[in-house]
């Protein structure tokens, strides 16, 4: 194809010919990616993406050694190689650094690294803070990882059932490292959240409307929304576990009124919506690929998408098939049973309607080709041993043995790894313009194959015969000896494909930079021409394919014919769409690169860290950091922006920045607000739950306050809310910081009412779960109270120094939000403690 | 069919797909035909993926692929699945002791204690990691856990059930026919998750009710001087504190029971057979055979006194 000649182009194009001299050049300078050691600064998604897709790579590999290690022990029986103590902190690590360090950061690093690419936008909405949950991850993560040299990873399994973990059984620091670790995913999770929601929903090229998105973009919102509502229960039973070991709170401990299935539910209830978002990604990825491969248009694109919104709402309802041996009722575990089932629909689905796809095309046999393909056949094996397993009377046979741990790594390797080597090899192209090696593509690929089905179909049977999870050894009589050993030599097959993949990256990424074209011929954004700052000008979508639609598209783009060709505030920007039909609504300005980030993460990681080990004031010297850093960071944004008004199109004036719920730090702190809602949601399960499990409630010994303190703290909550309403209507006059220090006054008053009705009840949180579950409900308001009392002082340090106005005001519309969010949870928790027990009668 | 050899077993000591019982019979059954409509769903799935890379001339009908294939299709196999699995389902044992002989079996990091009650005194009789039963009959099993969350899980028998502290669960096994069955806990519960096994020894009615008589027995005295010697060095090492041996020490609760640890095939929860060598191996150093297990090792034992104890342990049949 021969690139059109500028007289052959629409003369309808937002911008015309020919550009402004230099305008381009302040783009370029308002993008650029420092250099050497500044390279780290960096908050731009390219630099973060190819940061974050390494790390997690990292991980993969660190993750897949111990694998490695723990098949060496199991490939005969009887074997001392590894100790019983370091072979189940092997484990531990293995699956814990697998679904936590590598899965899911791995899927949020290829949206950060592509999605604004495909969406047309220059960066995603929050950059700063895409760097600060990278930084969070890669050291909070690094430093977990090390506590296996020092025989103090956890050794409790990925999903630390208590009472094993409590600290009866585990009184060494290795299950507060496991809960440390997962800290940090949790942070780097929830930011990845927050920027894929607002980044899919409000900055897509115009013209892109919810039905030309790609489905990549569906599939990640879908992971999105899941990971806010599945996140909360972890987030809070990790928080539980962790006050019951440093604070001896008792949820979990039956002597107490404690409960260890509480845990289970909590945990699958994030636990199974976590295995579709790791999926989700890989299913949105092949998606994107099967029509180029095939050279031909997704058949059923829609019933695709709603299968995608569909899972999102099944993986709620599954949680409890991870249950069935521990004696639910028998209708409870149908339901389950049933939902488990359908949810193949939805799946099956997406399976057909890419068969349908490369039916009508013409499919080319290359390497990302190889992976769909072992991607299908060992996702559907994997698929359809998840049917047997939700048959409730066949998983109390095959739970906890082999047979699972078969069909988990089918799902998973299936339909995750092999679609995102795929990637890998598909996208390689945008990071430096080299394809990787065909031919040591198609090695890398058999012997994966290979490997993958030797070391794990075996072990489907394996399990038949008996041989249980997590076990460092096993008898010799007990007919697992051969395919144990098969299923070791296919492993290392598998790491040899997985080796010589990295040496071929390793080898491409080192060859000179050039232009990468679109090598596959793929209809979708991200192959249009793209340096650090995305496109030249932002394009106009016209079609779900573009680049296959809009032929010229590629050279109007780098003419700088689209959208915003240039920088309007001579900073960073990307346009502001609405969320349904992608037309402009405004300039969005972006942060540039800053260390804040990297500070306030460093200070984040080392503070917990510090904690675990029991490092006081050397933790909250880093905590001070970290807060310091954020304060600092934030303090440089919500600025009155040089213009108010910016031209991005020859008759295209947009407004700079917007105002409450048309801009993007508003949804940021929305879905904090949602996600902080879950948590104290889960909070109010466990004294659901703990109060059901009591004959009497409240248990002997407890007592609830009286209303009167509950009420009086319920009127002082709904005052600090009404002051709040004010202060935001006096903006630019001086007695907004009073109004907002009185809300701050009546706020905390009306927690330490709260706190002086529970204390003159005598409540006692180690004394009992249910007490401990109204301690729980009662840290997580004051926690809240902490953060106003943080940001109220903030707000009034704004205003004195003159950066709250009219036109910077988002720092208080959000502050507000937060402040009434934490009127509602706090009269919402106090109803509850004092109507539950009532009902119980 | 004679019973699977224990130190053979040739792979159906502990299988599925070797069912012995009323309960796993039923879900072999299940399986099989899991196997092989799976298989079937997976080779025509896989062909049609075959048949997509070639080229065609006639588009696939979108309607016809995704309605047909992706909804109709698995909406016709799963709900026929659920109906035949649940249907299948109500043939299995119920959960209940009315009926039927009832043990009580405990999980402890890392063994299970198992009581029976005795026929003739109504006292209770403590083992363990062996359950004998009687063939033809169900069994209860009522489990609960000591400490932390284990399972209870004897394949070829029926499905595993999990022990949790703090709640009751309970599990009916039914042998069809007489054999050594293994069982091993399978949910992650420490150190030594893996050599926390037991032995189901399923016999006739009337080997049962003999085997029952003879484990309701104190145990059997020192028959020889050097028998004297290891009952003398069971006290002398303060074995009593965490184990009891009835008519000679009780009240020892925290190890397992020692009155019949000579008839039972094995210690240490399955790790080792028993035999004079194995137990004064265990007694020396049992952190040396099973790292983390709460035995401390002998103190202070000379090798003559040693082997005393060992053969009164072995004696104790």
């Amino acid at each position: 194809m021969t690139p059109p000649t500028p007289a052959s182009l629409p003369d309808s194009l937002p911008n015309s010919l020919p550009r402004p001299e230099g305008e381009f050049e302040r783009l370029d300078a308002a993008w650029v990616t420092p250099t050497g050691w500044r390279f780290f600064k960096s908050v731009n998604n390219t630099s973060i993406g190819l940061l974050y897709i390494g790390t997690a790579l990292l991980f993969f590999i660190l993750a897949g050694i111990l694998a490695l290690l723990m098949r060496v022990q199991l490939a005969v029986p009887e074997n001392d190689l590894l100790s019983p103590g370091t072979y189940n902190q092997v484990f531990t690590m293995h699956g814990t650094v697998m679904m936590f360090l590598f899965a899911i950061p791995i899927v949020e690093a290829i949206a950060v690294y592509l999605l604004p690419n495909m969406l047309g936008a220059r960066d995603l909405p929050f950059p700063r803070l895409s760097a600060y949950a990278y930084w969070a991850y890669a050291f909070g993560g690094l430093a977990f990882f090390c506590t296996l040299f020092v025989g103090l990873a956890p050794d409790g399994g990925w999903f630390m059932y208590p009472p094993l973990t409590g600290n009866k059984y585990s009184p060494g620091l290795n299950s507060d490292f496991w809960l440390l670790g997962i800290g940090f995913i949790e942070i780097s999770a929830i930011a990845g959240a927050v920027e894929l929601i607002v980044g899919i929903l409000f900055t897509r090229a115009p013209g892109m409307t919810l039905q030309r998105m790609p489905v990549y973009a569906w599939a990640m919102l879908a992971v999105a929304v899941m990971i806010v509502f599945a996140f909360p229960a972890v987030i809070a039973c990790t928080a539980l576990l962790e006050l019951e070991r440093a604070f001896d709170w008792p949820f979990f401990i039956p002597e107490r009124g404690g409960d260890p299935i509480l845990w289970q539910h909590l945990f699958w209830f994030f636990g199974h919506p976590e295995v579709y978002i790791i999926f989700l990604p890989a299913a949105g990825i092949v998606s994107t690929m099967i029509p180029t491969i095939a050279g031909t248009r997704l058949v059923g694109r829609r019933a695709i998408i709603v299968a995608l919104v569909g899972v999102t709402f099944f993986s709620f309802g599954l949680w409890a098939h991870h249950m069935f041996t521990t004696g639910l009722g028998v209708l409870e575990m149908s339901f389950f049973s049933a939902a488990s089932m359908a949810v193949a629909i939805p799946t099956g689905v997406q399976v057909f309607a890419w068969l349908a796809t490369l039916w009508n095309g013409r499919v080319r046999m290359t390497t990302p080709t190889l992976f769909l393909l072992g991607f299908l056949f060992i996702f559907v094996l994997g698929g359809l041993t998840g049917v047997m397993v939700a048959v409730i009377p066949f998983d109390w046979q095959v739970h906890d043995t082999y047979f699972v741990v078969a069909h988990f790594h089918y799902v998973l390797i299936g339909g995750m790894v092999f679609p995102m080597f795929a990637a890998l090899y598909y996208w390689l192209p945008l990071v430096n313009g080299n394809q990787m090696s065909e031919t040591a593509g198609k090695w890398v690929f058999w012997l994966m194959f290979g490997g993958f089905n030797t070391a794990f179909f075996p072990m489907h049977i394996t399990g038949l015969y008996g041989m249980p999870r997590r076990v460092y050894t096993y008898d010799a009589h007990l007919g697992w000896n051969l395919l144990n050993m098969v299923s070791t030599v296919g492993a290392f097959v598998f790491a040899a494909g997985v080796l010589l993949f990295i040496v071929d990256m390793v080898r491409t990424l080192r060859r000179p930079t050039k232009d990468s074209g679109n090598p596959w011929n793929a209809p979708t954004l991200e192959w249009l021409p793209n340096d650090y700052y995305g496109n030249r000008s932002i394009p106009r979508i016209t079609s779900t394919n573009p680049l296959w639609d809009q032929p010229t598209l590629p050279q109007e783009v780098e003419n700088g014919q689209h959208y915003l060709p240039g920088t309007a505030t001579g900073g960073r920007e990307t346009i502001a769409t609405s969320p349904v039909r992608a037309e402009p609504r405004y300039l969005m300005v972006l942060p540039g690169d800053s260390w804040l980030p990297v500070i306030a993460a460093a200070g984040t990681a080392a503070f917990f860290l510090l904690l675990t080990v029991k490092l006081y004031p050397l933790a909250w010297l880093c905590g001070l950091v970290a807060v310091g850093g954020t304060v600092a960071w934030l303090w440089e944004s919500d600025r009155r922006p040089p213009i108010d008004e910016a031209r991005v199109a020859d008759d295209l004036v947009l407004p700079v920045n917007a105002r409450l719920s048309a801009s993007q730090s508003w949804w940021g702190t929305m879905i904090m607000l949602i996600v902080g809602a879950g948590v104290f949601a889960s909070f109010c399960f466990a004294y659901i739950h703990t109060s059901m499990r009591l004959e009497v409630c409240p248990p002997p010994g407890a007592a609830l306050p009286d209303p009167i303190w509950q009420l009086g703290s319920g009127g002082l909550l709904l005052a600090g809310s009404g002051l709040i309403l004010l202060a935001g209507r006096a903006v630019g006059r001086k007695r907004l910081p009073w109004l907002v220090l009185s809300a701050l006054g009546c706020t905390a008053a009306s927690f330490l009412l709260d706190l002086r009705g529970h204390g003159l009840a005598g409540l006692d949180p180690t004394s009992s779960a249910w007490a401990a579950a109204i301690g729980a409900i009662l840290s997580f308001q004051g926690l809240h109270i902490v953060v106003l009392a943080i940001a109220g002082p903030y707000l009034c340090l704004r205003a004195w120094r003159g950066h709250l106005g009219e036109r910077s005001r988002a720092t208080l519309d959000n502050v507000a939000l937060i402040w009434h969010y934490t009127t509602l949870q706090g009269i919402a928790g106090m109803a509850l403690v004092q109507i539950l027990p009532l009902l119980m009668e | 069919m004679s019973p699977p050899d224990v130190t053979t077993g040739g792979g159906k000591l502990q299988s599925v797909l070797h069912p012995a019982g009323w309960d796993a019979v039923i879900i072999s059954h299940l399986s099989w035909v899991l196997f092989g409509a799976g298989t079937l769903i997976f080779v025509a799935v896989m062909a049609l993926l075959v048949l997509s890379l070639r080229r065609h001339g006639r588009p696939a009908r979108a309607m016809l692929w995704i309605g047909g294939g992706g909804i109709a299709f698995p909406v016709i196999v799963l709900t026929a699945l659920l109906a035949w699995s649940t249907w299948r389902s109500t043939d299995l044992a119920p959960q209940t002791s009315r009926g039927a002989l009832t043990i009580s079996v405990t999980a402890k990091m890392w063994w299970w204690e198992v009581r029976y009650q005795d026929p003739a005194t109504g006292r209770e009789i403590f083992t363990a990691n062996e359950i004998h039963i009687p063939v033809g009959r169900p069994v209860y099993i009522g489990l609960n856990s000591a400490d932390v969350i284990h399972s209870f899980w004897v394949p070829a028998l029926s499905g595993k059930r999990d022990t949790i502290p703090g709640r009751v669960n309970g599990l009916t096994l039914r042998a069809d026919k007489p054999g050594i069955y293994r069982g091993q806990c399978a949910e992650y519960c420490g150190a030594q998750h893996a050599r926390m096994a037991m032995y189901v020894v399923a016999s006739t009615q009337q080997e049962f009710d003999a085997w029952l008589k003879r484990q309701a027995a104190p145990a059997a005295p020192p028959s020889s001087s050097m028998l004297e010697q290891g009952r003398t060095a069971f006290l002398a090492q303060r074995c009593q504190f965490c184990h009891t041996i009835r008519g000679v020490a009780e009240g020892g609760r925290l190890g397992p029971d020692l009155t019949h640890v000579g008839s039972r095939m094995h210690i240490g929860a399955g790790t080792l057979r028993t035999h004079r060598g194995t137990l004064g191996g265990w007694v020396a150093d049992p952190q040396a055979i099973k790292p983390g297990v709460f035995m401390p090792a002998a103190q202070d034992i000379d090798g003559p006194t040693l082997r005393a104890l060992a053969a009164y342990l072995e004696h104790l049949k």
